[in-house]
């Protein structure tokens, strides 16, 4: 039995009402008005850091060696050479010894990683491997794919024991459809007319993958407690679903104006979805869309009610902040150049060597422990830091990265560069022991007290387009949920 | 039963511009002169027009008859737009006459124009885009000078000519149409050119050189025909249409693997078509004089087998023998042709049937041959796997 | 059993003597100077094309309709949204209903979509993948990289049944390590050190990668008969090897001085070329190298002596020509700004709509065949073009892309706009029938004649860089081997 052993989600916590975009923008082109909202990535945030959020939801209280793949997939990937799974797989502390891939390119890449991962186990290449999807595409200013995709990932956990959701089978369908499409120096899709994708591609590929499955299984679409397959078109998506005959009930809802359109993540966070809700015995039919489609159903078991405690989609949706400036977000996306002054341009160049030696320090904020005195200490040291300790050489690895602390003290510091100002930092005393000093995110300067409790967040640190670098690193978040 | 067009319809006026590079022209301009010289060879005026047709394959104002009637200023007469490829000019001309033919009109215009100097590159405006929906991936990535010459090497091996001799052969044509150039105070290019010169010029699309390419000109040509019954009330020499043929590729020649790639199907279609209406049974014999479209100095050489003048394979003997030199048999391009008068797409066919009107009125000047009976033009669209011929027989 | 049951690679036409490239830019840094000659792709292919040819090697005389997924492991592709394998999968023609998949961002990514096409088949979601592995890598003007890095491809046909080299076993190495990285919208890799990378990368993950291997399933490295493992730098490739225990006969030529470093195709294709030579029993130990390394070792079967009818890699390692020209070497690959002249600029958008639905005429070459008389014709019609049959819609499809054919007429034309003039194109005519122009590509003009036979090669048409597309259709070229 192969299947879904843990899940997990994330997404931003800001959101931005389409109203203000459009309040923004919509001079541009009156018909690009949509309801609702999206979520976006943070200034710090973007796919590899939202699949280690992610992924850490997914892991929470499992043990991370025993994970023996990572696959990713992504199509807003910051790197072109330079694995994001691998990246991934540093700041969750996995083991070294294991498979990673990017899966990209296609926005249906998150199905074809979940089902790669499943064939990696049932094929008895590993025992435990991770998929995971995470995009933050970028529309251009008043364009609709601005309004219309948000960013979020999701992670599932794939395995062959403890298992709560079952891989029964799959059907594929690819097409090179160019509904859409972005070369590789581009920084914006390009889409064709939406009249054309919704009658040609997607009303007609979702339909055929799982039409494709139902009979490859000698199955009936009123077997499902739920059909997950994302949302492009609003009307469309209803219209699938009742062209399947499936009933409204069915069908897994979409979340097009509470997230956005989030690419290769879409149709595995609302997998997540549907699995937080799910009951033994439940089957759960899967579709992605985007050059073609991948069908794939799961049976889910008794151990369903174990994972109950994940924030997923639900914890994440309550989780929310809204963004109320356009030019915030756009400043945010990289979509403005904004002022950064002279000290925001300095820009250090990053010494590789210097990250590798010490990659388990930054990306996975290891630190060390005095065996001795036992004090956690943040970098790990090799004379112990306590005053009446002093022991050399005498520490055990310490991952500080999945405690969680209280602000110890901070500041909003208005002459640093942040696009996001003030750039707001303090001394982060951790449970168990160590303190060190961190970035804070995801959080005003009124709402910060001096004791908050908070955990650490994945983010990327810094951004050298000219050396084309992009850093990463640790920041502290207010803990909400 | 259809009765053809034979006699039905004779041509009244003609005007021509001067062809070349025009710089301080425009479509417009050009149109103006040739319509003027044409009415006043009429002794016509606009008013007296019923309807018009028009061909341009590139037009600036759009595909409607408006870029014609608005710069005549012509009286809310019927206007239409023509166009096939090269083919345009003898396809307005062709409608004009239908129409008078029929009784539905009395008087009514032809003129084409082409303006190509606009584009900034040498050659003929990018035609990509007319090719058909998927010609942007299914073309090779051609020009005219290449698909034709395409012809020039399959003709080469198909007759066992090296491409030394083939060359030769070619450029003997060139030099042909250059000298009739020299005396046409209207063409493009007025230069006497020698064999070695061809053979020696740059080369294009192998194995065509700089001369085996017509010019790339600005220019407008126009015509004004009446039913062959009113002809002699306008003027005491009209010009009489004996036929007027058109065949158009029928796909096979591109994509059925009959076709040798060394003749042109269509005019052998056209031609038997044309002939058989204008009565003609031994053209070898009967043709005074030609104009035929040579684009290429190849495809005038396949001209002369395809429209049953030279046997089959073996027109170079008839080059070799100036059968069609100015004082040769049968004078082809007496006006230099397209090689030398220039070739505004649009413009073209209507410019050989002004060369045949003038020769057959006795007023080509230091270019006249003695006592043209029947004169024929031959006016080609496209590419050698898909074209359309138009062919005129004109006479008095 | 599961394992490689056909395999197949591509090495373009050109070659360009690193001299060449010393001569022109070597004065830049004299450090650069590297031995031999470098594999070169003509301006009109890429890493999708190159696929194209391999898997068409791999495949040629199997069934096309038995495929069921297609792998695509590349860092170039050109499109980082519109599945490149989705192409691939079109241009070779296989059914709608299969899996393909991206895999990129890491020169291992080769090995990585190798194991999960071997995991795909072991649990029984498919009974055949096809892996390619393909990479067009830049280096810029006076780089290292420039004389390394080469351009090929590979494809390896996995199966559950005549099987000619088992998959045995696997062992992979996942490490966050930016030897040399390329941000999302940089055309040019950088990269560190070359010492550091030699010392802490290269050696270290090759080493550790097959260490860990033979020590995984109790293997000793006198039980191979081949060890691939892709050269960075020739001296390190043989410290490797002697540093593990092997011979020097037992090294898998590297092709280092003959093709270069290919990237993400790299191992596969040195695996390939070890196929070529390999006996039944024979074992091949096969490790990559980037963002870690992936180590896996196959066992060739009896079934060996019936794949031997490839080009592979020997006979396109024999049929080359010297490109001769920096200056068209970078003018080629889009490095060097040339003169177009006004018609080169001429870009007629692509209508995406149109090639969705011609997209079997276009990108598989699909006609159609007369039912009623025989007769072969393209572009596909509904009425017959043979003069006195005419029928109507009384057609088949008929693929021409693997039919050879010879010339009727040809030119090359020095007015058409072409990064490698003369524009060569000619009406072809094909064996069993039909008929149509194509460009013609890896030929001179001096050497065509009318008569001479041609077979057809996928290739990129055109590239919009204003809109970001790039157009791909068939090109007739002199039979390469």
């Amino acid at each position: 039995m192969v299947g879904i052993t843990s899940y997990g989600a994330y997404i931003p916590r800001y959101r931005i009402n389409r109203n203000t975009i459009y309040s923004a923008m919509g001079w541009l082109n009156p018909a690009t008005l949509m309801p609702g909202e999206k979520a976006v990535a943070n200034c710090d945030e973007d796919n590899i850091s939202m699949a280690v959020a992610a992924s850490l939801d997914c892991l929470n209280g499992l043990e991370r060696e025993k994970i023996e793949g990572l696959y990713l997939a992504t199509t807003t990937s910051p790197y072109r050479e330079r694995q994001a799974a691998g990246i991934v797989a540093t700041a969750l502390d996995l083991r070294p010894e294991i498979r990673t891939a990017d899966f990209t390119d296609s926005i249906k890449a998150g199905t074809t990683a979940l089902l790669a991962a499943c064939d990696a186990i049932k094929g008895g290449s590993a025992k435990r491997v991770i998929a995971c999807a995470a995009d933050s595409r970028l529309g251009k200013a008043g364009s609709a794919q601005e309004e219309i995709y948000g960013d979020g990932a999701a992670a599932l956990l794939l395995g062959d024991s403890g298992v709560i959701a079952t891989l029964e089978g799959s059907y594929s369908v690819s097409y090179d459809f160019t509904d859409h499409w972005r070369g590789e120096e581009d920084k914006f899709d390009r889409t064709w007319e939406d009249r054309w994708i919704r009658d040609v591609g997607y009303t007609k590929f979702i339909p055929e993958a799982i039409s494709g499955l139902l009979k490859k299984y000698e199955l009936s679409i009123k077997d499902f407690a739920k059909v997950v397959y994302p949302a492009l078109y609003v009307r469309e998506h209803a219209a699938i679903g009742k062209g399947l005959g499936a009933d409204p009930g069915q069908i897994q809802q979409q979340m097009l104006a509470t997230v956005g359109d989030s690419g290769v993540a879409s149709p595995l966070m609302m997998l997540v979805a549907a699995l937080e809700d799910a009951k033994p015995g439940d089957k759960i039919l899967l579709a992605s869309y985007g050059n073609g489609s991948d069908a794939m159903f799961f049976q889910v078991t008794q151990e369903i009610d174990k994972v109950r405690d994940r924030r997923g989609i639900k914890g994440h949706l309550a989780l929310k902040r809204e963004l109320t400036s356009y030019e915030k977000y756009a400043a945010f996306r990289g979509t403005i150049p904004i002022e950064k002054g002279i000290r925001g341009d300095e820009i250090a160049f990053t010494q590789l060597s210097n990250l590798w030696r010490e990659r388990r320090v930054v990306l996975a904020l290891y630190g060390s422990k005095c065996k001795r005195c036992g004090t956690p200490q943040y970098p790990p040291q090799r004379i112990c830091v306590r005053p009446d300790c002093g022991a050399i050489d005498e520490m055990e690895d310490y991952r500080f990265s999945d405690k969680k602390g209280h602000l110890f003290t901070y500041t909003g510091d208005s002459l640093a560069f942040s696009t996001s100002p003030p750039a707001i930092y303090g001394m982060i005393d951790f449970e168990g022991g160590g303190r060190y000093n961190f970035d804070l995110t995801d959080c005003d300067l009124d709402s910060i007290k001096v004791g908050m409790p908070v955990e650490m967040s994945f983010r990327r640190k810094y951004a050298d387009p000219a050396r084309g670098i992009y850093g990463y690193f640790w920041k502290a978040v207010p803990v909400q949920a | 039963m259809a009765e053809g067009i034979k006699d039905k319809v004779a041509i009244i006026g003609m005007g021509c511009t001067r062809f070349g590079e025009a710089w301080d022209k425009s479509a417009d301009d050009l149109m103006i002169e040739s319509s003027m010289e044409c009415m006043e060879d009429a002794g016509l005026e606009k008013k007296d027009i019923d309807a018009a047709w028009w061909g341009c394959c590139f037009p600036m104002g759009g595909l409607s008859g408006l870029p014609l009637s608005m710069l005549l200023k012509l009286p809310f007469i019927p206007v239409t737009h023509v166009e096939n490829f090269c083919a345009t000019g003898t396809e307005a001309l062709r409608a004009a006459s239908y129409a008078v033919a029929a009784g539905v009109y009395d008087i009514a215009l032809a003129i084409g124009v082409e303006k190509c100097k606009d584009t900034g590159y040498g050659g003929l405006p990018d035609f990509g885009g007319m090719m058909g929906g998927t010609s942007r991936w299914d073309m090779p990535n051609a020009t005219a000078p290449g698909l034709f010459a395409i012809m020039a090497t399959s003709y080469f091996a198909k007759y066992g000519l090296s491409p030394e001799e083939g060359k030769r052969t070619l450029a003997k044509i060139a030099v042909k149409s250059h000298h009739n150039g020299t005396l046409n105070p209207k063409a493009h290019m007025r230069r006497e050119i020698t064999v070695d010169e061809a053979m020696n010029a740059p080369i294009v699309a192998w194995p065509l050189g700089l001369y085996d390419c017509c010019g790339v000109s600005d220019g407008s040509a126009a015509a004004i025909v009446v039913r062959a019954e009113d002809a002699k009330k306008y003027r005491p020499d009209p010009v009489y249409i004996k036929s007027f043929n058109i065949a158009i590729s029928s796909g096979e020649e591109k994509m059925y693997t009959d076709w040798d790639y060394a003749h042109v199907e269509t005019t052998v279609r056209a031609a038997a078509k044309a002939y058989k209406e204008a009565g003609i049974t031994n053209p070898r014999k009967e043709i005074s004089m030609m104009e035929t479209h040579d684009c290429f100095s190849i495809t005038e050489l396949t001209e002369y087998e395809d429209l049953g003048i030279s046997p089959r394979g073996r027109a170079k003997e008839d080059v070799d023998a100036g059968f069609f030199n100015l004082d040769g048999q049968i004078p082809n391009q007496p006006d230099g042709g397209l090689k030398c008068f220039g070739h505004p797409i649009g413009a073209s066919g209507l410019r050989m049937i002004y060369e045949m009107y003038k020769q057959l009125q006795g007023k080509a000047g230091p270019r006249q041959i003695k006592n043209p009976k029947i004169g024929l033009t031959h006016n080609m669209g496209g590419f050698p796997p898909m074209n359309v011929i138009g062919i005129s027989i004109l006479g008095l | 059993m599961v394992g490689i049951t056909s395999y197949g690679a591509y090495i373009p036409w050109y070659r360009l003597n690193r001299n060449i490239i010393y001569s022109a830019m070597g004065w830049l840094n004299p450090a650069t100077l590297t031995p031999g000659e470098k594999a070169v792709a003509n301006y009109d292919e890429d890493s999708i094309t190159m696929a194209v040819a391999a898997a068409i090697d791999c495949l040629n005389g199997l069934d096309r309709g038995k495929i069921d997924g297609l792998y695509f492991a590349t860092t170039t592709s050109p499109y980082r949204e519109r599945q490149n394998a989705g192409i691939i999968a079109a241009a070779l023609d296989l059914r709608p209903d299969i899996r393909t998949s991206d895999f990129s961002d890491s020169i291992k990514a080769g090995t990585g979509a190798l194991l999960s096409a071997y995991d795909a088949v072991k649990a029984g979601s498919v009974k055949s993948v096809i892996v390619c592995a393909s990479d067009c890598r830049l280096g810029k003007p006076g780089s290292a990289q420039e004389e390394i890095h080469g351009d090929g491809a590979a494809a390896l046909l996995f199966g559950d049944s005549g099987v000619i080299a088992s998959l045995e076993g696997a062992y992979s190495l996942s490490h966050d390590f930016m030897d040399h990285w390329r941000a999302a919208e940089d055309r040019f890799d950088r990269s560190w050190e070359d010492r550091w990378i030699r010392d802490v990368g290269y050696n270290e993950f090759t080493s550790e990668a097959i260490s860990g291997l033979l020590k995984k399933y109790s293997l000793n490295t006198k039980d191979f008969a081949k060890v691939v493992y892709p050269c960075l730098y020739t001296r390190a490739h043989a410290d490797i090897g002697r540093k593990l225990g092997f011979e020097r006969g037992q090294l898998q030529e590297h092709m280092f001085a003959t093709v270069g470093n290919t990237g993400a195709a790299y191992p596969s294709m040195m695996l390939v070329a070890a196929l070529e030579d390999a006996k039944p029993g024979d074992k091949i130990l096969v490790a990559s190298y980037g963002n870690g390394a992936d180590a896996v070792f196959f066992q060739v079967t009896q079934e060996i002596e019936k794949a031997r009818e490839r080009r592979g890699i020997k006979k396109h390692l024999a049929s080359k020509k010297d490109l001769a020209s920096y200056e068209r070497f970078i003018a080629s690959r889009e490095v060097l700004t040339i003169e177009t002249g006004g018609r080169g600029e001429e870009m007629a958008a692509t209508s995406a709509s149109t090639l969705w639905r011609h997209r079997r005429a276009i990108e598989a070459l699909v006609g159609s065949r007369c039912k009623r008389c025989g007769t072969r014709q393209y572009p596909p019609q509904r009425i017959c073009v043979k003069p006195d049959c005419g029928a109507i819609d009384e057609m088949e499809a008929y693929r021409f892309s693997d039919k050879q054919g010879h010339i009727i007429g040809y030119t090359g034309d020095s007015l058409a706009f072409s990064i490698n003039p003369p524009q060569m194109y000619a009406m072809v005519d094909f064996e069993g029938g039909g008929r149509s122009w194509f460009d013609l590509s890896d030929c001179d003009l001096d050497s065509l004649k009318v008569g001479m036979p041609v077979e057809m090669s996928f290739r990129r048409k055109y590239h919009d860089a204003a809109r970001g597309v790039y157009g791909y259709f068939w090109k007739a070229m002199p039979i390469r081997a």
